[in-house]
């Protein structure tokens, strides 16, 4: 055999890294579509969200069955990598479990591997219980059809499969250590693999040998297809909830931004001395005008473009949701899927047109979301505190209802009469300034 | 009753060159809306009560731009807000509190990038504090024993975590606090945030207050307290949309107050 395994390995290794590469600039390059923002205020807070948020989980845990199995899932994924570095070692130089070294502590990590192993399985299998058995309604809605359903379920295969593979790759490594096989020297605990020992028991060396090595292999090979499969799906979040929470917004709430090209105007018109004909500033006669609000996601700013390819899709937005609660069509999980396809749909256009994008005759509004799930915001911001990776979906149905109101005029009838008597009289409701103190005198 | 209260304007004080402790700003609903009106009551006879020195601006106030904002028009709100900010920098305004969250969490956080920089605060937090400084007593009187929940005003909870403040007013009662399923940060929208209270809810299943009604009625209250006029508008519209409303009354945290005391 030879060099020849080290050989394909790194050919695999390069293969799969280099694509993934390629993939998370084309990643970068569709997020920084999107306007600036200005997210360098606060830098400790910046960090201590992330460590608390995504690091910590703290957000999980507010709905405890689904949190305590999503910790335990995680912490298997981080700490399960070690041994992929110990895979990616071996396969590179030739050599078997080359950590080894390490004596006891190698046997008391493998054996937390092991464990930790056998409980992302226990996990897992709920998980697609709860997605296919009991059909919680959280993953049963409209948007969940179709590719969103089956990627939630591809990913639990994933994970199901990469599990089976480490523990039998452990299990054939130690039946031939037992069977003092060469090259697999006595090393590792096996908590959870030496149950596979009798199926192993009996089976020849070079059979055991194929098993431990095929399983070896598929393992490392799942998990770079596992990372490339990332690009593609809403299992995404394991890597972007670290930047998403960095920049999540550290305001009030309630705080809405206002917008600066307004205050321009506005301040213009508040000041006497201004002069309404006078020229525009040199250099800036070209420029078109700002556009307010949002209609397509290059409007939207780069932290909302992050937060749609965070979102994992797990629906605790749109179950807090008053507006969906009452049969509304509104769900602020949509609301992330849809700027998420637009984004990507607008940047297969880009590669399909040599960097640049080529008007397509769509847009975010209205051929992804409508109107009317816009209008059936409270702005209660319960979909906000929902997300347990600081993703804003208010923020974007806030700005396309600028897009609506200030570019088209298109609000609801109602709200234009409420806007005209705040106009007239200072009020949502026609009635006179002047009788803004009558209540004082009356009984 | 309504002779005795006692409701200096802005422009009253600034002619006898006083300024006041603090500006209420009433807000529009406050202002006009009749039921909104009892509780401004309310909460004036508790001031006046508290002997503090506030004032109000009378016709000189303005919607604070709340509705037009959520409703995407960014160029009204900024206008009503720039007005609002020169009326009341030119008053020398430096302390500001309000019985509408909505105006509450405008003026608080979204006029000082305008040029508005004020200590803003909520009524129930303003009463707390004239409860700490003894300069206000709380008597529980009927409310005593009442079973009461309390529903939060996203404006106020989840917007600018305020939970606490309303709820150590309602224990100052001696009432019984209980808490509806979804409470705090998990609290169910009335329905009316966001300008929804100006126009009808798109096609569904159920409106939102009566869903929020529900969750309410789940806990057997006497009292369902609010903190916001539309809210109270919402649940009130609940109540009696389950036809409870001789089982269930819907109080302001201010009015709660000021009538266990008979003012």
């Amino acid at each position: 055999m030879g060099i020849l395994p080290q050989i394909i390995f790194a050919i695999a290794l390069f293969i799969g890294l280099g694509y993934f590469a390629n993939n998370v600039r084309k990643l970068r390059r569709n997020i920084k579509l999107g306007q600036d923002v200005d997210t360098s205020d606060d830098k400790p807070q910046r960090w201590k969200n992330m460590a608390k948020i995504a690091l910590g989980q703290s957000k999980m845990v507010v709905r405890p069955i689904a949190g305590f199995l999503h910790i335990i899932v995680y912490v298997g994924f981080v700490i399960i990598n070690i041994e992929v570095l110990e895979i990616i070692i071996d396969g590179l130089i030739g050599t078997h479990r080359i950590f080894s070294g390490a004596g006891e502590i190698y046997d008391i990590l493998i054996g937390t591997f092991e464990l930790l192993a056998f409980a992302v399985l226990v996990s897992v299998v709920v998980f697609w219980i709860r997605r296919n058995v009991i059909k919680l309604k959280r993953f049963m809605s409209s948007e969940m059809k179709g590719w969103p359903k089956s990627d939630g379920n591809i990913i639990l295969y994933f994970e199901v499969v990469l599990m089976c593979l480490f523990l039998t790759m452990n299990g054939a490594d130690l039946q031939l250590q037992l069977n003092g096989a060469e090259g697999y020297h006595t090393a590792g605990s096996f908590p959870i693999s030496q149950w596979l020992l009798p199926i192993f028991d009996g089976l020849s060396n070079a059979t055991l040998i194929i098993i431990e090595r095929a399983a070896w292999w598929m393992h490392i090979l799942g998990i770079l297809a596992f990372l490339n499969y990332l690009y593609f799906s809403k299992h995404l979040h394991i890597l972007l909830a670290f930047p998403n929470t960095f920049y999540g917004n550290l305001k009030p709430k309630g705080q809405f931004s206002n917008l600066e090209a307004v205050t321009t105007e506005v301040m213009m018109m508040m000041d006497p001395n201004a002069d309404p004909f006078a020229a525009a500033p040199e250099g800036t006669e070209d420029e078109v005008p700002a556009k307010f609000g949002a209609s397509d996601v290059q409007d939207l700013s780069w932290v909302n473009l992050l937060n749609a390819y965070t979102c994992t899709e797990c629906g605790r937005c749109t179950s807090e949701c008053p507006a969906n609660q009452t049969g509304k069509k509104l769900s602020p999980r949509k609301i992330m899927m849809d700027t998420r396809d637009r984004l990507v749909e607008v940047g297969k256009n880009i590669d399909a047109n040599k960097g640049v994008f080529n008007d397509d005759g769509k847009q975010l509004l209205g051929d992804y979301i409508t109107n009317e799930e816009l209008w059936a915001c409270t702005s209660c911001n319960a979909c906000v505190e929902a997300c347990p990776v600081s993703i804003d979906p208010l923020n974007i149905i806030m700005q396309m209802r600028q897009y609506l109101v200030m570019e088209q005029s298109a609000a609801p009838m109602e709200l234009n009469n409420m806007m005209t008597n705040i106009e007239n009289n200072g009020a949502p409701w026609p009635y006179n300034q002047m009788d803004r103190l009558n209540w004082k005198d009356e009984n | 009753m309504s002779e005795l209260l006692k409701v200096p304007t802005m422009a009253e004080f600034m002619a006898a060159g006083k300024q006041p402790e603090v500006l209420f700003w009433v807000g529009c609903a406050g202002s006009f809306d009749d039921r909104a009106k009892k509780i401004t009551k309310a909460f004036v006879k508790l001031l006046n009560k508290a002997n503090v020195e506030f004032t109000v601006l009378g016709t000189e106030e303005s919607c604070t731009g709340d509705p037009a904002k959520r409703a995407g028009n960014e160029f009204l709100f900024q206008m009503q807000a720039v007005t609002n900010i020169e009326v009341m920098n030119a008053y020398e305004v430096k302390k500001i509190v309000t019985s509408c969250p909505h105006c509450f969490n405008t003026i608080k956080n979204e006029y000082p990038g305008l040029g508005g920089n004020y200590e803003v605060m909520h009524h129930t937090q303003f009463l707390k504090t004239l409860l700490a400084d003894n300069r206000l007593t709380i008597e529980g009187g009927k409310f005593k024993g009442k079973r009461i929940t309390f529903h939060d005003p996203c404006y106020l909870g989840r917007a600018n975590n305020v939970y606490e403040a309303p709820r150590d007013l309602i224990r100052k009662l001696d009432a019984e606090l209980v808490e509806m399923k979804s409470c705090k940060s998990r609290g169910l929208c009335c329905g009316a945030g966001g300008a929804q209270m100006f126009k009808d809810a798109e096609p569904g299943n159920k409106e939102v207050n009566v869903e929020r009604t529900e969750q309410a009625i789940e806990v057997k209250p006497q009292i369902i307290a609010a903190g916001c006029p539309f809210c109270n508008t919402m649940m009130t519209d609940g109540v009696k949309n389950k036809e409870k409303e001789g089982d269930i009354e819907v109080m302001d945290i201010a009015e709660l107050i000021a009538n266990a005391q008979d003012l």
